[in-house]
């Protein structure tokens, strides 16, 4: 057991301060961990997001001494024994009270893209047939647990206050994982370039920093996105060549299920 | 006297309280009626605790091995929960997965594949055939994020971070509201409903070492307890073989049973594969004798039986236990889980990437290379509300349950990979049952305002008061007692005390008070969700005590081996006229003949007969 020194964001949007605290932390804590147990002996009110304790959820985001993270995978050991922490709220989203934000407004991004739609002719009796390497991929963004810190840390949205324009690193790889699955057939094109602001990313791979799941973000999903949007709309080669033979058409991946 | 006109009412036909994978479920399908439906959740969208099941969904899709079918599976289930199983919610499931499963591809689940491009199946404990689609070790995550994306293009109106406080019900005595709590302001809102489903999970934060989060605090069983509802079932709660046991800050946090899908072994500290020396005599036949059997099993062969680290988790949870007891536990007292010497390092990062993540990171440790240290973790309850198997309502009308709050379909003791296909299944279910109720409900019901008020008062009593018990003490010295006296092994003298223990608690909750203001309270939320964890643990505790014979994840050091006498019994409780918990001893619904037979016909019998009626005989 060691003292340790906390700093806590206390308070709303209209007011608020950081709050000092001291408390023991022993052995393989994590920086959740002592906040609950502040919590506990010292500030019965204070309010946290917080829900598996094991970085499966992404519920935990906070900012720890300045830095975009999960509060229950941060150890304490990565800290200096003397080092004062600070616990703050993600800066990007409206402040409900202390460590809460109000994150509403991803939610409303998500809206916004068109669902999956499968190719029928992939279809069987057996399911749908693709291979592992097409999925590969996708599945690098489906282990997004929706945490938001690459929200939070992108300048378009925290320095900049482009959330009507721009839907954020969340959204842009969600819209990627979409368009790389191999069965599906929907066009998002369109409203990436216009509604969702792909132009918009600046490519400084903040958001890649930032996730806890470690998704190249930027060079795997937004790169590549922000590729076919000017393939489709800036690119005379290519337009011209949907004019002559029609829209490329998506190669399904070959059914041989004997 | 307290205005209700001044509280928001919204009214849905349908409305569904949970959203994890059953809850999606359910809202998805009863909003596919036509119908208004709302969905009602403690947490954000999408943080439910279906997001920490790791390994897998359970479904006889035979995309594996093609000898497997849903009879199969249903024997496994009905094995696996020692016969005690609610037959036909056994049946349904085993029979409705696999389609589920496929249509969660449709709605752009992307699964691990096979070789041929289908949904890839793993091994998992009492399983015969590999049988999990999965994705990896973070199954959970991708249902839930597929429901959650498919939900928000059906029309259903979601109500995050709202905690559902009690039920109304009008004057025939069905369900017709439920008042509710908006975490972030403390105001109350309260729900019209035709009809409403539970799927509110479990309640494992009443246990000192768990795997669940805060949100599983037995919401739905008390909920429907109060309300009259039957629950069933209670005495079984399955602690999980493999929970981290350190560091202590993580105590409990769960290690997937893929670990030892994937070839995992179990060690002592003298290095014995101890597993060997825990075989059940009904699984004698069908499980390895020898490591030299088990690993030609690891390696594919298909006439190998399986390893005895893939028993059923009452075994192996039971066998770490005494392994500690009897001094050969590992450093931190528990048993070393050793995957490193069993497969490439490559193998386990693309296998099982989040476990090397969570181990690295919480425990510093790199299971590539090192055993992992484990012991038993409160996991999962069987038991819950008592539905019906068919509709899946409560013996309230109006009240329909699914997933992890609803009591039947696991029996004593629960498969691994069958809860995830549960939600689908029985969420699917609930969602069509509720549906069709509610159409032909007509009109909504007016509210009797005395109930509501009386919820209202029950909930702000907690802030107004001027002193009294703090709640996060409470909550401490409740998971001591639930973890000393009903935890793995059990007996009259220690059950007992427990219940003295609980019932002082009661007591105490009487004056439970919670400081500072409604808005975001965590202390206030705490206390409202501690009088639904001390029913929960009552009623654990009281059936416990009631069982006298050890089944599955029940057993009682007093009363050794199951009886087949209480093999014909499900213990019920229900609130009493007087207020207090009443329990009874209920007579089972006999199994229909077929189900009785497939179950307990012998795993050759039960081949050759699927073999025969898919017209391969001879092919092999």
């Amino acid at each position: 057991m060691a003292k340790r020194n906390f700093q806590i964001y206390r308070g709303t949007k209209e007011s608020g301060e950081l709050a000092y605290y001291e408390t023991d932390v022993s052995e393989g804590m994590v920086v959740l961990d002592v906040i609950h147990k502040i919590q506990a002996e010292q500030a019965n009110d204070l309010a946290l997001r917080w829900n598996c304790k094991a970085g499966k959820c992404g519920s935990c985001s906070v900012e720890i001494n300045g830095k975009p993270k999960l509060s229950c995978m941060t150890r304490m050991n990565e800290y200096a024994d003397d080092e004062t922490i600070t616990v703050t709220p993600m800066k990007t989203f409206p402040l409900i009270r202390d460590l809460v934000t109000d994150v509403s407004w991803n939610y409303e991004q998500n809206k916004k893209i068109k669902p999956v739609k499968l190719a029928k002719e992939s279809k069987t009796a057996k399911g749908y047939v693709m291979y592992q390497k097409d999925v590969d991929r996708v599945q690098e963004f489906r282990k997004c647990i929706e945490c938001y810190l690459c929200q939070n840390v992108c300048h378009v949205l925290r320095d900049h206050g482009q959330e009507e324009n721009f839907v954020g690193p969340r959204f842009m790889i969600r819209v990627a994982s979409l368009e790389m699955h191999p069965l599906d057939v929907e066009d998002r094109l369109p409203e990436l370039k216009n509604e969702f602001g792909s132009g918009m990313c600046n490519i400084t791979r903040c958001c890649t920093d930032v996730c806890p799941e470690h998704i190249n973000i930027t060079d795997n999903g937004i790169i590549p996105m922000k590729e076919r949007v000017v393939d489709r709309f800036y690119d005379p080669v290519t337009i011209i060549g949907r004019k002559i033979f029609g829209p490329k058409k998506k190669k399904l991946p070959p059914i041989d299920l004997d | 006297m307290l205005d209700i006109s001044e509280i928001r009412t919204v009214e849905h036909d349908v409305l569904v309280v949970g959203a994890g994978g059953a809850g999606l479920s359910a809202a998805i399908e009863a909003s596919s009626h036509g119908l208004s439906t709302g969905i009602v959740m403690k947490s954000l969208l999408g943080k439910a605790h279906t997001v920490m099941a790791e390994g897998g969904m359970a479904a006889a899709l035979a995309n594996v091995d093609s000898r497997d079918h849903w009879k199969i599976h249903f024997r496994d289930t009905m094995r696996g929960g020692k016969f005690l199983n609610v037959w036909r919610m056994a049946e349904l499931h085993s029979k409705l997965a696999p389609e589920r499963v496929r249509l969660l591809e449709e709605w752009g689940a992307v699964f691990d594949r096979t070789k041929k491009g289908l949904i890839n199946q793993r091994n998992f404990g009492g399983h015969r055939y590999p049988r999990l689609a999965h994705v990896g070790d973070r199954t959970g995550l991708e249902m839930i994020r597929t429901l959650q994306d498919h939900g928000i293009h059906q029309g259903i109106e979601t109500y995050m971070e709202c905690t559902a406080l009690d039920l109304v019900k009008n004057e025939k005595g069905e369900v017709c509201g439920i008042v509710c709590m908006w975490r972030e302001s403390g105001s109350f809102i309260i729900f019209k409903a035709k009809s409403i489903i539970f799927a509110t999970g479990g309640g494992g934060k009443g246990w000192e070492v768990t795997s669940n989060s805060w949100e599983y605090t037995g919401d739905g069983y008390a909920l429907a307890y109060e309300a009259g509802a039957e629950l069933m079932d209670l005495e079984f709660n399955q602690f999980h073989p493999t929970g981290m046991i350190w560091p202590l800050s993580v105590k409990g946090i769960l290690v997937t049973e893929s670990v030892r899908g994937e070839g995992g072994i179990l060690l002592n500290s003298e290095g014995t594969r101890f597993m060997f020396n825990y075989v059940p005599e009904r699984f004698k036949d069908e499980t390895a004798d020898t490591e030299e059997e088990a690993a030609r099993w690891l390696a594919g062969d298909p006439n190998a039986r399986r390893p005895p680290e893939l028993l059923t988790r009452d075994v192996v949870a039971r066998a770490i236990n005494e392994e500690v007891k009897a001094g050969r536990g590992s450093k931190h007292g528990g048993a070393y889980l050793n995957i490193a010497t069993q497969r490439s390092a490559e193998d386990i990062k693309k296998k099982l990437p989040s476990m090397y993540h969570q181990f690295k990171v919480l425990a510093e440790l790199d299971i590539t290379k090192e055993p992992m240290e484990v012991g038993p973790t409160c996991h999962y309850f069987m038991g819950g509300i008592k539905v019906d198997a068919n509709t899946t309502m409560s013996s309230v009308p109006g009240l329909f349950a699914c997933g992890e709050c609803a009591a039947g379909m696991h029996g004593a003791n629960r498969l691994g990979g069958n809860s995830l296909s549960d939600l689908l299944v029985f969420g699917y279910l609930s969602g069509k049952n509720a549906a069709e109720y509610a159409a032909k409900k007509g009109s909504h019901d007016s509210l009797d305002e005395d109930q509501v008020r009386k919820i209202i008062r029950n909930a702000t009593d907690i802030l107004n008061r001027e002193s009294g018990a703090n709640p996060y003490l409470l909550h401490e010295t409740l998971e001591t007692n639930m973890q000393e006296h009903v935890g793995i092994i059990r007996s009259k003298e220690n059950l007992e005390k427990g219940i003295d223990a609980l019932e002082k608690m009661k007591a105490d909750y009487q004056t439970v008070k919670a400081k500072g203001a409604s808005q975001f309270n965590p202390g206030w939320h705490e206390a409202l969700a501690m009088r639904n964890l001390l029913i929960t643990a009552e009623a654990v505790a009281r059936a416990a005590l009631q069982r006298e014979e050890s089944r599955g994840a029940h057993t009682r050091s007093d009363f050794p081996g199951e009886q087949d006498e209480w093999l014909n019994y499900n213990i019920v409780s229900k609130k009493g006229a007087d207020g207090n918990m009443s329990l009874s001893k209920t007579e089972r619904l006999k199994p229909d003949p077929e189900m009785e037979r497939i179950a307990k016909s012998t795993i050759e019998d039960l081949e050759k007969e699927i073999a025969q009626e898919q017209g391969k005989v001879g092919a092999e």
